[in-house]
């Protein structure tokens, strides 16, 4: 755990700094005022949490009558208690169904890092003893093959790709039927980035998980979506977008070994209540880790883990 | 600034019947909850003079919230408001506005002012001229870089040579390589195991050799915490003295836009930025933030997937956006884009004369499915977060779009010059041939003489019939122009008192004109 929290805490630093930085203002001279709790409400917008839910969460500290007699080691932890209080609920390891193969598909806007998370897992599950395949259904930006290929070669996996602009969602079914074949435990699908706004892209997206669905009804098993933690507001309508189209069942936030924060995860979290699996503090395979709400949010307020 | 493109869309008006329609109908909504805050905030001063101190902080509060929702950056919100609230406190309200409209008209100014104008790029050296883009991982550089050297190309003639420097990312000189085959640019051949500073080299001297006139640099992407790949940046700055280093940004961004962009700014000298993604349905308030704490000119835009979706940066157009406007433009530009312009013609011409076909309505679907359909057409339209709230249950279906032009060309051309010959064994025929039933062949008629009516009007009153038409639209919509799949009228929100009214308005300021907002009626 506490290797966790370092490498977490390592990729978090700037952002709890500047975080920290702003509560020790807002604590100031002893006593809380209303007017410090609004420049809290200030703090957490800066960490992208909002400002609706920025503004309920300092309500929430406004209410607590210990408040005023704490000092600022204090109120961060109130402050983390109530941010993790939000992300408690969505704190979901990525269960995978006795499905053989399982089929796991990947999506979000381009370049919010969802090739290079495929990599990462596929490094995961080989080391749990999984055997992995991957599909390079990225068929429209160049050379997107060829760096699955690459993370493909470094994991030790085979990697199914087909021509460039080749059909997407055909591609998919080709690589489940030589996953089945070949009695593969996990196959996870690349697909291209693509903007949620743009509708023709979305219902391809939708047509991939339609013809997978003609080989196992019951795949894709999962299918996550790829945020980058860098992204404002917008990511909220991602996650709504690709909910309606590709069906999300959880969340995979990238870059958080950046200085940005991540915080849009608690609007959504609140608003669509999807499970968060993952997070992304690094460029190596083991920097891919499973979302722990209390220590994110003890990061986040510049704290260390439990 | 506004005005201007207010006007481009009248102009423009006569190319796209539909989209006009739409657009006429939607901009009603815009501004939805700004404007609808500011009104209520300047109830209670209207007809009064000046705007005092105490109802433009309060009318500031909102701006903030808005621009905060649209992820401009908190210091940067700070700074704007602090240019804006001197300018507000004391203006004149004039009568024919409200408060809130002389507001946001100030606050859209101010945007489009602290936006800037596109710069040129610069290739004032002895060529090749070096051009580095520098940026996030996943902003876009590449893809970028492969639009620019495009535009740079063909627009101006120029022989561009491009490279990769990206030794980071697996696949990534690959991709930029493939790129320089789609666009026929030429790019540096890949030598495996060279560090980036000797490619920008190897780069410069190839394109010294080569005659060319710009080397595009394109980096790998960093993070700005990673101080071994910040230091690289700043290597190959050194090395390749570039006349123009770019900042590739995704207009996406959180409030960490400052941040990441004052520390590239820091550590090279940028000239000016690439915003990416500008065609989502993002508010895109990081270009502010990016812009103010850079203090360099946003350059271009991309606008799209293709090769081609770059353009010059528009602060207007930006502007509309962050204040959730919504990109009225970008709408009616991809309406002329993908519109045949001779037949749109011929039916604007048509329709002049109050005159309106099942031919004409069958042009007017396939037109809106190549727009995107009714949700792409809907979701470039401003104020839609309330709409969207709204039809969140309905789910936008086009393939109704295509069920209707399918109905009309399984018609005779009797049938389709004279639809009153319609009969219910042809109905049962036209059906079969479209593979629909014939209550989808009535409501199609229904929906086309409704249409038809409006026509006339149209024709007839111009703009203000026009004005009236969409009252009347809010009372007895056709159920069928929603094709089963759009809301229907009487939930599109306060859309008669909106457009009702608009017929009778005041004469507005020319920035108002056409944006169709009501007075506040009290």
């Amino acid at each position: 755990m506490s290797g966790f929290f370092s490498r977490l805490r390592a990729g978090l630093t700037r952002s709890s700094r500047a975080l920290g930085d702003g509560i020790s203002a807002a604590f100031g001279g002893g006593k809380l005022s209303l007017e410090r709790l609004g420049e809290l409400e200030d703090v957490l917008i800066s960490a992208d949490l909002g400002v609706s839910v920025a503004n309920e969460i300092c309500q929430a500290l406004r209410d607590n009558r210990e408040l005023k007699n704490m000092d600022d080691i204090g109120l961060r932890e109130a402050l983390a208690v109530e941010i993790a209080k939000q992300l408690q609920p969505v704190q979901q390891q990525l269960s995978l169904p006795t499905a053989k193969p399982v089929v796991i598909l990947m999506a979000g806007v381009n370049g919010a890092g969802k090739t290079t998370t495929i990599g990462k897992l596929a490094k995961r599950y080989m080391a749990d003893g999984k055997t992995v395949m991957l599909a390079a259904c990225d068929t429209f930006r160049a050379a997107a093959s060829e760096q699955l290929q690459v993370w493909g070669a470094r994991a030790n996996v085979p990697v199914v790709a087909g021509a460039p602009g080749a059909d997407a969602s055909g591609l998919a079914f080709q690589a489940l039927e030589r996953a089945k074949a070949e009695n593969v435990d996990i196959l996870i699908i690349d697909t291209a980035g693509r903007l949620q706004s743009n509708e023709t892209l979305m219902a391809e997206l939708e047509k991939i998980t339609r013809v997978i669905g003609k080989l196992d009804a019951t795949a894709p098993h999962a299918s996550l979506l790829v945020l980058d933690a860098t992204t404002g507001q917008n990511a909220i309508q991602q996650a709504e977008a690709f909910l309606r189209a590709a069906k999300i069942t959880g969340l995979i936030m990238t870059k958080l070994d950046g200085t940005a924060r991540g915080g849009c995860l608690v609007p959504i979290a609140r608003k669509l209540a999807l499970p968060i699996h993952f997070i992304g503090v690094g460029e190596q395979a083991e920097d891919l880790q499973e979302f722990d709400a209390t220590n994110f949010a003890r990061a986040l307020t510049g704290l260390e883990g439990e | 600034m506004v005005s201007a493109h207010w006007s481009e869309i009248a102009t423009r008006q006569q190319y796209l019947p539909t989209g006009a329609l739409l657009v006429e109908a939607f901009k009603t909504c815009m501004f939805d909850t700004l404007s609808e805050n500011l009104g209520s905030i300047f109830d209670r001063l209207r007809g009064r003079g000046a705007l005092s101190e105490k109802d433009v902080d309060a009318a500031l509060g909102e701006i903030r919230t808005a621009l905060l929702e649209a992820d401009v950056a908190l210091p940067v919100v700070r700074a704007f408001i602090d240019i804006v609230r001197p300018r507000a406190i004391g203006a004149e309200v004039l009568k024919s506005v409200t408060p809130g409209q002389q507001v946001i008209k100030i606050v859209n100014d101010a945007l489009i002012e602290m936006l800037g104008q596109a710069a040129p790029l610069s290739f004032d050296a002895v060529p090749p001229v070096a051009i580095m883009m520098v940026g996030l991982q996943g902003s876009g550089k590449t893809t970028s870089t492969g639009k620019l050297s495009k535009w740079l190309a063909e627009k101006d003639k120029r022989k561009v040579l491009m490279a990769s420097l990206d030794t980071q990312r697996p696949a990534a000189m690959q991709q930029l390589a493939v790129l320089g085959q789609q666009i026929g640019v030429e790019t540096l051949p890949i030598i495996g195991g060279q560090a980036p500073v000797d490619i920008a080299k190897r780069a410069l001297q190839a394109g010294k050799l080569g005659g060319f006139d710009v080397v595009m640099l394109d980096t790998a992407g960093r993070t700005n915490a990673d101080e071994a790949l910040m230091a690289e940046m700043v290597a190959i700055e050194k090395a390749a003295s570039p006349k123009e280093i770019l900042l590739v940004a995704d207009s996406l961004t959180g409030q960490e836009a400052v941040t990441i962009a004052a520390q590239f700014a820091e550590r090279v000298s940028l000239s000016g930025i690439v915003l990416t993604r500008a065609d989502g349905d993002g508010r895109g308030g990081a270009a502010l933030s990016i812009r103010h704490v850079t203090n360099v000119p946003i350059k271009f835009l991309g606008v799209g997937e293709g090769v081609d979706k770059l353009e010059i940066f528009d602060p207007s157009r930006v502007a509309n956006r962050i204040l959730g406007m919504g990109d009225v433009v970008g709408l009616v530009e991809k309406a002329a884009e993908t519109m045949d312009a001779e037949k749109a013609e011929k039916i604007a011409a048509r329709m002049k004369k109050g005159q309106f076909t099942l031919e004409d309505l069958a042009e007017q679907l396939k037109q809106m499915q190549r727009m995107g359909g009714m949700s792409g057409v809907l979701g470039m339209l401003p104020g839609m977060g309330k709409l969207k709230k709204q039809t969140a249950g309905l789910q936008m279906d086009d393939r109704a779009l295509i069920q209707q032009a399918a109905i009309v060309s399984s018609m005779t051309q009797a049938e389709k010059d004279n639809p009153k010959i319609l009969n219910a064994s042809r109905k049962r025929r036209i059906a079969a041939g479209a593979g629909t039933s014939v209550q989808e062949i009535n409501k199609l008629i229904k929906m086309h003489r409704q249409m038809a009516d409006m026509m006339k009007k149209f024709g007839k009153g111009g703009m203000k019939g026009l004005a009236g038409m969409m009252g009347g639209m809010g009372g007895g919509m056709p159920g069928g122009l929603m094709g089963g799949g759009m809301p229907s009228a009487d939930q599109l929100p306060d859309f008669n008192k909106l457009t009702g009214g608009s017929g009778s308005t005041p004469p507005t300021p020319d920035f108002l004109k056409g944006m169709g907002i009501p007075p506040k009626k009290k």
